[in-house]
């Protein structure tokens, strides 16, 4: 028997695309869709109200109602989304965090009420929220609160639904905020850590391996391919020595690394998006091609995401990816290939000597969740160190700084312009149903089962999980469960990590940009004072992370609150603080509805300065932004902040006519 | 487009909405305040910013502006804004006004700053009732710039109470306590920096000490019994040390909130203000001739005295142009001297 082939192929991995929008309907629909195109698991993408948990009617729901997922307010709505779906057999990931607990309850009432044993249920919650402080944003409750809830959530599965993955620790998000290899291995090892602890106390000593074993990651795949599978055997081998050496797991049963992996959203372009696709082969291939660290289940983004939401068809093609990959190739026929490479030997011996050296720092603030401000700083100051590179050109990524002479693109001269759009008509039907939902319910059967939830989290001998699921079979809605527990744990602002990031490295561009910044500020009297802010529930910050660290090292005043404002929120603050520009941020889609609830804010709050927005923001909505009073749009293709940061001098020297008089009573001193 | 900085706002305006408790005229009160441009007799403070606070002198007001100047100082992460949001959650209830002026620390070479304290504040914003304006410490490390100073004569025009908040002890506790009717140092449990300072005498024994975490019960009684035994040590025992716990079940910011009250009540409230007024005035004077100007008036001591001798209720730009005079300087012969 040859060594350097299996007796038999393995079985291809699970496949799946992150999906969902609008409706409960209009998703389950999707999902039957891609089922028949032959992915094998579900991913479900929920809205940020469901995310964040609100109702659909809530006042920070506004704008997001099926923008970036589904909306799901109840356990009739998961009932839809899941009709027809057979869960016995199905594998079903979840992209839910802060509610995770609530969703799953909704999730096993449903399979409750079609007779489905629990035992059967196999899938995902994501459910790690010291990412979600880190980089994505949609936490609800503080650290401490979370922390317990998803050790509830864990000690609950491990015998109720065993099969499930209570849990996928995500350094995906990590390097989506800018991460380091280094980084991401060290920082989603710490977060892990940290929930093992928190359930250790919480499960008999037995029972905890089974616990360790249940543990999963979701990780991110970058284009440098090599090395982004040599971070994954990395990954594998410390994630064994911690259970061996920190939690004395010995069954090596449990001991393996389980992943799942989306690649790469960071790295796509909006330039040439077409090429996106190639980007996405291979960086498929670094997690597929080495045995001893593929992904259990994969998901592909569209090549279209730096555009907008991708279409059926989008989505389609990279399920297609994934089908050659595992039923065309080779792949699947041969044991590990870099066993034995010394290449990749040393490259991992290299990443894992690094990242234990990161995990002693994170050991010594206290662990994971005490280092939360350490670990954003250092992501804030990564991503900026990326964003540097890229603009100075020291870092190519083609179609964008360097071959950018390119034939008009095909694939976006369809009459939708290349990507999908959700019809704002969703959010009032969402609205309505909620409302009727809520009057045609129980309601004394709803009150009582909130109640023993509030009690529940009052008390911390208690599992929160029991509770939850008796309020998802009364009735009760995301935003009354996630409303209970705030009441009891108050709420929360993750820390924005700018404060600590480092200077941009001096060069001339930064010293001609900060002369300016300066002739502009003595003529106005007042240094430059920016607001940057991100109205509704989008928590992806690391743009207008970027866009205020970039300005304070131009010399401005910079105001940045962090994410989920409301548009009255951002108004007020522009007003007492006196800022002289505005820039908002929105990736989540929502800017149609939000920007010009921001500017009418303003405007009646008798604010009279600049705005300028950036996201992904397509060409029909640029323009009607500006119409509606938006002085620039900036989207990923503008990725040299100076020349952003010019805009802005210039906006505000134009706005108080103040470039004459500047050069008049204060020369420039060089 | 019309020039909407260049044109000074109307000061005096400005000031009789603030005296007339007009909340709404506050953030321009301050961006004019706030502004440093050469004016046409060389000083750097526009004109309508003395038109502004003589609006609010006492001799308009008819006495001493009643707020309570409270100024709230202590270390990085002792619980500042925390505390805050809570004091000011209890205020709105009791049905004051506040205004809150954050000086931020991180000013960078580059002369910019992020600005991060109003992020940490919890508010509503749909209440009028509240301001909160984020300032850059302007150079001076954890101190308090001269407009900050004139912005807390100015609110205190027109909100029932005005919070200066500082970060760091040293500097900064020494500037807010010029301005402040009431200074407050906000100490966690656990650093021992506080105590230290107040036994070495680097600091001066606070009006109100408070102990924040007192959810984290041990340490918290443990800081509070060490504080308040060497207060007795350095002879003040009457000082009163709270301990506060600003997250939920939230503790002890009633009876901060009503010792802050009692101790208002109790204050000489001229001889504060008058005071306050004085060293907002040095503090102009020095920010903008300098050590020379300082000289030039006979030094820092006797351009003090010299202020003591004027009458309590003048205003701080005429006490900044009594130094002035004092120095022999001739107004618009300076032009640049920043």
């Amino acid at each position: 028997m040859a060594e350097h082939r299996l007796p038999e192929p393995d079985p291809p991995w699970v496949m799946r695309t992150y999906a969902g929008h609008s409706t409960a309907r209009e998703s389950n629909a999707l999902y039957r869709g891609n089922l028949a195109k032959g992915q094998t698991g579900l991913s479900v993408a929920f809205d940020l109200p469901t995310q964040t948990g609100y109702d659909p009617d809530d006042e920070l729901a506004r704008g997001e109602v099926g923008k970036v997922g589904v909306s799901i307010a109840h356990k009739g709505d998961m009932h839809t989304l899941m009709d027809g779906i057979p869960l016995d057999r199905m594998n079903t990931s979840m992209t839910i965090n802060a509610t995770a607990a609530w969703l799953l309850a909704l999730y096993l009432t449903v399979a409750e009420d079609n007779g489905i044993d629990h035992g059967l249920l196999a899938g995902t919650t994501q459910n790690d929220i010291i990412k979600e402080f880190l980089s994505r944003g949609t936490y609800a409750f503080p650290p401490g609160p979370s922390m317990r809830l998803i050790a509830d959530t864990i000690a609950y599965t491990v015998d109720e639904v065993p099969k499930w993955n209570p849990i996928n620790i995500c350094s995906y998000h990590l390097q989506e905020a800018g991460a380091t290899p280094t980084q991401e291995i060290a920082f989603s090892l710490a977060a892990a850590e940290a929930v093992l602890d928190e359930v250790r106390a919480r499960v008999p000593e037995r029972t905890f391996p089974r616990v360790f074993g249940r543990m999963s990651f979701f990780v991110n795949a970058g284009i440098r391919f090599v090395e982004e599978h040599a971070k994954l055997r990395a990954l594998s081998r410390l994630w064994e020595e911690i259970g061996r050496e920190r939690y004395g797991v010995e069954d090596p049963k449990f001991l393996r690394l389980r992943y799942g992996v989306q690649v790469n959203s960071l790295g796509l372009t909006e330039a040439q998006p077409e090429n996106n696709v190639i980007r996405i082969v291979l960086e498929a291939l670094a997690v597929t091609l080495g045995r001893d660290a593929r992904a259990r289940a994969i998901q592909l983004p569209a090549w279209n995401e730096a555009l907008g939401l991708p279409r059926p068809w989008d989505q389609q093609w990279s399920l297609r990816i994934q089908q050659i990959l595992a039923y065309e190739t080779d792949l699947l026929e041969y044991p590990d290939v870099f066993e034995g490479s010394k290449v990749v030997e040393a490259l991992v011996g290299e990443l894992a000597e690094a990242a234990r050296a990161e995990m002693t720092v994170v050991a010594e603030h206290g662990g994971a969740v005490e280092a939360v401000d350490y670990m954003k700083t250092q992501l804030v100051e990564s991503h900026r160190a990326r964003m540097a590179a890229i603009e100075a050109g020291e870092r190519k990524v083609v179609g964008q700084n360097v071959f950018t002479t390119a034939e008009p693109s095909p694939l976006q001269t369809g009459e939708d312009g290349g990507i999908m759009t959700v019809d704002p008509a969703v959010e009032h039907g969402s609205v309505e149903a909620v409302r009727a939902w809520r009057s045609g319910r129980d309601q004394p059967a709803v009150d009582s089962a909130l109640e023993r939830l509030a009690a529940a989290a009052r008390d911390e001998s208690q599992n929160m999980m029991p509770p939850t699921v008796a309020a998802a079979a009364a009735g009760a809605t995301t935003g009354e469960w996630a409303a209970t527990l705030r009441d009891v744990f108050g709420e929360y602002r993750a820390p924005t990590g700018v404060a600590g990031a480092a200077a941009a490295p001096e060069d001339e561009a930064l010293a001609v940009l900060r002369e300016r910044v300066d002739r502009v500020s003595e003529a106005l009297g007042r240094r430059i004072k920016i607001l940057v802010g991100k109205p509704g529930l989008d928590g992806h910050s690391n743009g207008a992370e970027q866009i205020a660290v970039r300005a304070r090292d131009a010399g401005m005043d910079v105001l940045y609150e962090g994410i989920r404002l409301t548009p009255q929120r951002i108004a007020q603050a522009a007003v007492q603080e006196g800022v002289h520009v505005v820039g908002l941020s929105i990736l989540s889609g929502s800017h149609g509805e939000l920007i010009p609830a921001v500017l009418s804010e303003l405007a009646e709050a008798g604010a009279d300065v600049p705005v300028v927005v950036g996201g992904i923001i397509p060409p029909d909505d640029e323009r009607a932004l500006l119409e509606a009073g938006v002085d620039r749009v900036y989207t990923s293709k503008d990725f040299e902040i100076s020349r952003i940061m010019g805009d802005l001098v210039d906006l505000v020297a134009d706005h108080h006519d103040v470039i004459a008089e500047a050069a008049l009573t204060a020369p420039p001193s060089a | 487009m019309s020039a909407r900085e260049i044109e000074p706002p109307d000061g005096a305006s400005l000031g009789r909405r603030l005296r007339e408790r007009r909340l709404d005229a506050a953030p321009a009160a301050l961006n004019l305040l706030e502004r440093r441009v050469p004016e046409a007799d060389g000083s750097h403070t526009p004109s309508g910013a003395d038109a502004l606070l003589a609006e609010v002198s006492p001799s308009v007001l008819g006495g001493e502006a009643p707020a309570h100047v409270i100024g709230l100082t202590g270390p990085p992460g002792a619980g500042k804004s925390t505390l805050l949001s809570a004091l000011v959650a209890e205020w709105r209830r009791r049905g004051r006004t506040v205004a809150v002026l954050a000086v931020d620390p991180s000013s960078k070479r580059s002369g910019g700053s992020l600005l991060g304290d109003r992020a940490r504040i919890t508010h509503d914003p749909a209440d009028g009732g509240v301001l909160i304006r984020s300032t850059a410490a302007g150079g001076r490390l954890g101190g308090l710039a001269p407009p900050t100073r004139a912005a807390a004569q100015a609110l205190a025009a027109a909100f029932e109470v005005v919070v200066v908040e500082t970060v760091g002890v040293g500097q900064s506790e020494t500037d807010v306590d010029d301005v402040a009717d009431t200074v407050v140092v906000v100490v966690q449990p656990g650093s021992g920096d506080t105590l230290q300072f107040l036994k070495a005498g680097i600091m001066e024994v606070p009006d109100v000490l408070v102990v924040t975490k007192a959810d984290l019960e041990r340490p918290a009684m443990r800081a509070r019994r060490d504080l308040e035994a060497a207060l007795r040590s350095l002879g003040s025992a009457s000082t009163p040390v709270l301990a506060v716990s600003a997250v939920p079940p939230a503790a002890g910011i009633e009876e901060l909130a009503d010792a802050l009250e009692a101790r208002r009540s109790r204050l000489d409230l001229p001889a504060v203000r008058a005071r306050a007024r004085r060293m907002t005035a040095l503090a102009e004077f020095a920010a903008e001739h300098g050590e020379r100007g300082l000289r030039a008036a006979g030094g820092r001591r006797a351009a003090e005295r010299a202020l003591e001798e004027a009458t309590r209720d003048t205003d701080s730009p005429a006490l900044a142009a009594l130094l002035e005079r004092r120095a022999g300087i001739v107004p618009g012969a300076t032009a640049g001297a920043r």
